[in-house]
C-alpha cells in the first residue's frame, strides 16, 4: 500500500445520513473476484439511470466534483454489509478521506486496509466543512494525518483524533498481515496455551 | 476491582498479543467463509506465498450467489460470474483444504445457519466471517462478528485479528412477549430505539426474561440484527437451552471433551457487578409486532401505526425520511395496514431456520395467499429443508400457493436471480430494506415470518393477531 502522505484536493458534499453499502456498490458489482476497477460504479443507482447515462444533479457527476479526493458525509455513513468493495469502490474513483460525524463499524476498518482516512468529527466542525464542500473547486481541503488535522480554505484548522496503530499503518503503508506475522511466537504460544485448557476447539 | 461482563471474558480468553497502546491480536476458534468476500483474499495469499494457518477451523459454504430453484440440482448456475464466484471457492477450499460443504451437499445453506446446525459454532468462542450477519453466533454467548475481505485474508493467514476493544452495552428486555410477538419483533424494536448507529462502538449482550425466554432459533434471529443497530457484535449468555441445542451436533465435543467444555461454559455471563457503558431496557409486554415503512432498518413502528411525516424527525433524518418515503411510493398518515403488497419472501439468515417455517406455517395452514401475489420461502440450509419436509410445513406453504425452494441467501440481497422488480413491493423476513437491497427499486419492509405468512394472504401489511 502506498504511504498516505499530506495532500490539499476537492471536498465533496454528501449531507445524506445512512449512506448505506448498499448504495456505494450495489451487489451486481459483488460477483467480480478482483479488488479492481469498481470506481466506475461507485454509488451506481444515484449516479446513472436505468441506461447508464449519468444522472447530472448527482455530486459526483457536476464538473466541479468529478476530481474529489474527499467526501463529507452525513452521519453514519458506510452502514449495512461487510463488502470491502465499498472502499475499494472509493479508492479506485480516488477518494482518499471521508468525513462524518460516525461510521459504521466495518466499513470504518476496512477504508484503512485500503488507503482511505475516514475522520469522525462533531456536528459543527462537519457543517463547517460542508460548507466548504459546497463551494466546490474554489474551496480545496487539506488532509494532514500526521498532524491530525483537516483544513478548508479559510485556513482554520481542524483537528480529529485517529488510533495510533492504524495511525501508524497508514503514514507507512504497511501491511497488516506482516506485521502480525512477526508476532508469531505469541500466537504459537497462545494456540499451545488454548490446546490444553480449550481442547474441544 | 469490577467484575466481568461476558464479553470481557470471551474476550481476555483470546488475546495472543497486546501491545502497548492496547492494540490486541485476538485469537480466531472459527473462521467461516463464503464465495462472495473470499476470493480476493485467497487470491492475495496466493500471491504472498502464504498458507491458510489452520485450515481446521476454516469452513467454507457458497451461499449468497446460488440459485434456490430445484433445476440447480446437477445443473450448472447460469449467470457466468456467480459461476466463477462459485467455481473459485470449489477449487480455494480444495486447494487450501478447509472444510467445505459444496452446493450439491444436503448440509449446504446460509454460512449463518450451517455453523451452529453443524456444531462449528459453540459458546465461548471467537467467529468471524467476510459478512456483517456473522452476529447470529452471538446467540451462543460466542462473540462474533463480520469482517471485510482483508481481514478474511489476515485471518486466513494468522488465526487472528487485529483489534481494539469495544465499549460493553446491556439491552434488556423484561417481562413476557404478547401472543404474535416473536424475536424478530424485539429486535427490530430495539433498532427503532437505538437508530442504525446507536451500537456503534459497542458489544450488546441481549438479557432479560423475554430474551431467556427464547429459543436457540429465536435468539440467533435477535443477535442477527445487533449490526443493524450498529453494534459490533450481540451476545446473549449460554444456559441449559444452548447446551440442549449444540449437544450432539457433528462438531460439538463428546464425551469427556463434552465435561471440561461445560465447565467453561457454565461460567460466561457477566458478573452482577461487570461495569456497563450504556443500558436500554424495553419492556417485553410493550413491544407489538412491528414493520419497517422506510429504507432503514431504524425506520420501525408497530403494526398499529401509520406512516410517519418526515417534520416529525430532527437533523439529516428530516431529508432521508423525505426520500425514503418517494422511495417506498408512501404517503405521510397512511396507516401501514393499508399498503399492499406485491411479493413475501420467507428465508435468509434472519428468519430461515425451522421455527421460523413453522411459525409461518402456523398462520398459513389451511389458507391460500392472495391471488395474484408471488410468496417464496427459502429455506436456510438443505437440513432445515429437508426437516421441513419431514414435518409436513412444506406441504402447508406449497398448498398455500407459496413456492418451496432450495437453500440460499436469495431476496435477502438478491444476488442470484431472487429479485425484487422495479417498483415491486415486498414483506420479507431479511434483515435490509435498504434501496434496491432486493433488487433495483424494489422496496421492502421487514417483518416476523408470521407476519409475512398473514400479508401472504391479505395481500397487504397485516396484524398477524387479527387474522382467525
Amino acid at each position: 500500500m502506498e504511504k498516505y502522505e499530506k495532500f490539499t484536493g476537492i471536498a465533496a458534499p454528501m449531507p445524506l445520513v445512512n449512506i448505506d453499502t448498499d448504495m456505494i456498490i450495489p451487489k451486481v458489482f459483488l460477483k467480480t473476484i478482483k479488488r479492481s476497477g469498481l470506481g466506475v460504479n461507485l454509488f451506481d443507482e444515484m449516479r446513472y439511470d436505468r441506461q447508464g447515462n449519468e444522472i447530472p444533479d448527482f455530486v459526483l457527476n457536476k464538473p466541479q466534483y468529478r476530481d474529489a479526493q474527499i467526501l463529507v458525509t452525513g452521519d453514519n455513513f458506510g452502514c449495512g454489509s461487510s463488502r470491502e468493495h465499498a472502499p475499494w469502490a472509493l479508492a479506485d474513483f480516488g477518494i482518499k478521506c471521508i468525513v462524518s460525524t460516525s461510521f459504521a463499524d466495518i466499513f470504518y476498518n476496512n477504508c484503512f486496509k485500503n488507503g482511505i482516512l475516514p475522520i469522525v468529527l462533531p456536528q459543527e466542525d462537519v457543517d463547517k466543512l460542508m460548507d466548504d464542500a459546497e463551494r466546490g473547486a474554489n474551496a480545496q481541503v487539506t488532509v494532514d494525518l500526521e498532524n491530525q488535522t483537516i483544513s478548508g480554505p479559510d485556513g482554520g484548522e481542524i483537528s480529529f483524533e485517529v488510533d495510533s496503530f492504524k495511525k501508524h499503518c497508514l503514514l507507512n503503508g504497511l501491511d497488516d498481515i506482516g506485521l502480525t506475522m512477526e508476532k508469531k511466537a505469541s500466537i504459537d504460544a497462545f494456540e499451545a496455551k488454548a490446546a490444553q485448557e480449550r481442547p474441544w476447539v | 476491582m469490577a467484575g466481568k461482563t461476558l464479553y470481557d471474558k470471551i474476550w481476555d480468553a483470546h488475546v495472543a498479543h497486546e501491545a502497548e497502546d492496547g492494540t490486541c491480536l485476538l485469537y480466531i476458534d472459527r473462521h467461516l467463509v463464503h464465495e462472495v468476500t473470499s476470493p480476493q483474499a485467497f487470491e492475495g495469499l496466493r500471491m504472498a506465498g502464504r498458507t491458510v494457518h489452520a485450515p481446521d477451523k476454516t469452513i467454507a459454504v457458497p451461499d449468497h450467489n446460488v440459485p434456490t430453484t430445484l433445476d440447480r440440482i446437477g445443473g450448472v448456475i447460469e449467470n457466468e460470474e456467480s459461476r466463477i464466484q462459485v467455481d473459485a471457492l470449489d477449487k480455494n477450499a480444495k486447494d487450501f483444504g478447509v472444510h467445505y460443504y459444496p452446493v450439491s451437499d444436503v448440509r449446504q445453506g446460509i454460512v449463518h445457519i450451517v455453523g451452529p446446525e453443524q456444531g462449528w459454532t459453540l459458546p465461548g468462542m471467537t467467529v468471524v466471517c467476510g459478512d456483517s450477519h456473522t452476529a447470529t453466533h452471538g446467540a451462543f454467548g460466542a462473540l462474533a462478528h463480520g469482517i471485510g475481505t482483508s481481514e478474511v485474508e489476515h485471518v486466513l493467514a494468522t488465526q487472528t485479528l487485529i483489534q481494539q476493544k469495544s465499549k460493553n452495552m446491556k439491552v434488556e428486555i423484561t417481562g413476557k412477549l404478547k401472543p404474535g410477538v416473536t424475536a424478530k419483533d424485539i429486535t427490530l424494536a430495539v433498532i427503532g430505539e437505538t437508530g442504525t448507529a446507536g451500537g456503534t462502538g459497542y458489544v450488546i449482550e441481549y438479557c432479560g426474561e423475554a430474551i431467556r425466554d427464547l429459543s436457540m432459533e429465536g435468539r440467533m434471529t435477535v443477535c442477527n440484527m445487533a449490526i443493524e443497530g450498529g453494534a459490533r457484535a450481540g451476545l446473549i449468555a449460554p444456559d441449559e437451552k444452548t447446551f440442549e441445542y449444540v449437544k450432539g451436533r457433528p462438531h460439538a465435543p463428546k464425551a469427556a471433551q463434552w465435561e471440561a467444555a461445560m465447565n467453561w461454559w457454565k461460567t460466561l455471563y457477566s458478573d452482577d457487578d461487570a461495569h456497563w457503558d450504556k443500558v436500554i431496557t424495553l419492556k417485553g409486554e410493550e413491544i407489538e409486532p412491528v414493520v419497517t415503512w422506510g429504507t432503514s432498518p431504524e425506520d420501525v413502528l408497530p403494526i398499529s401505526a401509520v406512516v410517519p411525516a418526515p417534520e416529525s424527525f430532527s437533523g439529516g433524518k428530516v431529508d432521508a425520511a423525505k426520500r425514503a418515503l418517494e422511495y417506498m411510493g408512501l404517503t405521510a398518515g397512511q396507516k401501514l395496514t393499508d399498503i399492499e403488497i406485491d411479493t413475501v419472501f420467507i428465508g435468509s439468515c434472519t428468519n430461515g431456520r425451522i421455527e421460523d417455517l413453522r411459525a409461518a406455517a402456523e398462520v398459513l395452514k389451511g389458507k391460500k395467499i392472495k391471488d395474484g401475489l408471488r410468496a417464496m420461502v427459502v429455506p436456510g440450509s438443505g437440513l432445515v429443508r429437508a426437516q421441513a419436509e419431514e414435518e409436513g410445513i412444506a406441504q402447508i406453504f406449497q398448498d398455500a400457493g407459496f413456492e418451496w425452494r432450495l437453500a440460499g441467501c436469495s431476496m435477502c440481497l438478491a444476488m442470484n436471480p431472487d429479485q425484487l422488480a422495479e417498483g415491486e413491493r415486498c414483506a420479507s423476513t431479511s434483515n435490509r430494506n435498504f434501496e434496491g437491497r432486493q433488487g433495483y427499486k424494489g422496496r421492502t419492509h421487514l417483518v416476523s415470518p408470521a407476519m409475512a405468512a398473514a400479508a401472504a394472504i391479505t395481500g397487504h401489511l397485516t396484524d398477524v393477531r387479527t387474522l382467525n
